[in-house]
């Protein structure tokens, strides 16, 4: 997909819709005619942590294109504080502070 | 009538102090859709159609990722199957309402909705008149909560400059959702596996690492709290 192409942008997002809306709808649309089964019900309380977790890691590595282990990868030292940050505070606007300002200093510090 | 205005009104009062977390969540998604560089037609889109932050802000990052159409449709599904578990919740509380008011509902289906509402059915039960009205509060006020913030980060993010990187906040959200979950070994076990195959797997085409990453995730946790519920 081409995030360049509008047309393509709100195509994925008119089919992203779609699939939320419909998983919205399920039982309130089809009430008793389903049973959640209880493997489904357990599994559900993993996928938060592992789709989320596969989602940062790239991104904090790479943002996209390469892959950069290198310590003086400033999103790297970014991601490990704001998780430390994350992990302490357990709020969102701390998380989000320390992150996008270790960010900024480290990127200030170092230039390359 | 469908809703008592009081239980509205309930609802609606029920949700301001949720709104401390919605408020920010909707700001991160309109700065994130404009840090990726789309448009703000795009941004406000976002909320509007899909209406889900965490895979709203997925879509945003595997767009600009310029990932796969089915990667992408399979990473929502995954991040929204909770809403499968909503509905399953509510659904006997709505049965009663025709059709136009159950879709209106479902649209408006979201975490804190739902779990207030839950909560309020269970400590209450109230007439179905109230848990209808209780709900619509409870979901309206989210629902407005996140679009007047979704555009309020639209238009802050546009006059920031691209380089203050603000497309970082998405990572950084997923953060302060997923750590917080963390609380046995399983689920620390399913969070690392998953970012380490991710990362591993990056040059999968299609984006298929995380599809692959994810799943094979939620089954170690899944496996690993089955194996520590057995007896002995």
């Amino acid at each position: 997909m081409n995030p360049d192409e509008p047309l393509q942008v709100w195509l994925v997002i008119g089919c992203v819709a779609l699939v939320t809306l419909a998983l919205r709808f399920s039982f309130v649309l089809l009430l008793d005619r389903l049973t959640v089964p209880d493997w489904f019900r357990r599994s559900l309380r993993f996928v938060p942590a592992a789709v989320l977790s596969a989602l940062i890691w790239p991104a904090v590595l790479g943002g996209g294109s390469e892959l950069e282990l290198s310590l003086g990868n400033e999103r790297l030292i970014a991601g490990i504080l704001a998780a430390g940050a994350a992990w302490w505070s357990r709020n969102a606007m701390i998380t989000l502070s320390v992150g996008m300002g270790s960010l900024w200093i480290v990127r200030a510090l170092l230039p390359s | 009538m469908v809703a008592s205005q009081r239980s509205v009104l309930l609802g609606l009062r029920a949700v301001l102090p949720i709104q401390l977390g919605v408020v920010p969540f909707g700001v991160i998604s309109g700065v994130a859709a404009v840090g990726e560089g789309f448009s703000a037609d795009v941004g406000l889109g976002l909320s509007l159609l899909i209406y889900a932050g965490a895979s709203q802000l997925a879509t945003i990052q595997l767009l600009s990722t310029s990932a796969a159409f089915l990667t992408i449709l399979l990473t929502t599904l995954m991040i929204n199957l909770r809403f499968v578990m909503y509905s399953a919740s509510l659904a006997p509380h709505l049965q009663h309402l025709p059709l136009h008011w159950r879709c209106l509902a479902a649209y408006l289906l979201t975490d804190p909705a739902y779990a207030l509402s839950l909560a309020h059915y269970d400590l209450r039960q109230p007439p179905p008149q109230e848990k209808v009205g209780y709900y619509l509060g409870t979901a309206l006020g989210v629902w407005l909560g996140w679009q007047i913030s979704t555009a309020v980060g639209v238009l802050v993010g546009r006059q920031v400059p691209r380089e203050w990187s603000l497309e970082f906040t998405i990572p950084l959200m997923f953060l302060s959702v997923v750590v917080p979950t963390i609380k046995d070994r399983p689920t620390l076990g399913a969070a690392l596996t998953a970012g380490i195959l991710a990362v591993a797997a990056a040059d999968l085409p299609f984006n298929f690492g995380l599809i692959l990453a994810s799943v094979v995730g939620i089954g170690l946790g899944t496996l690993w709290e089955g194996g520590e519920r057995e007896p002995g």
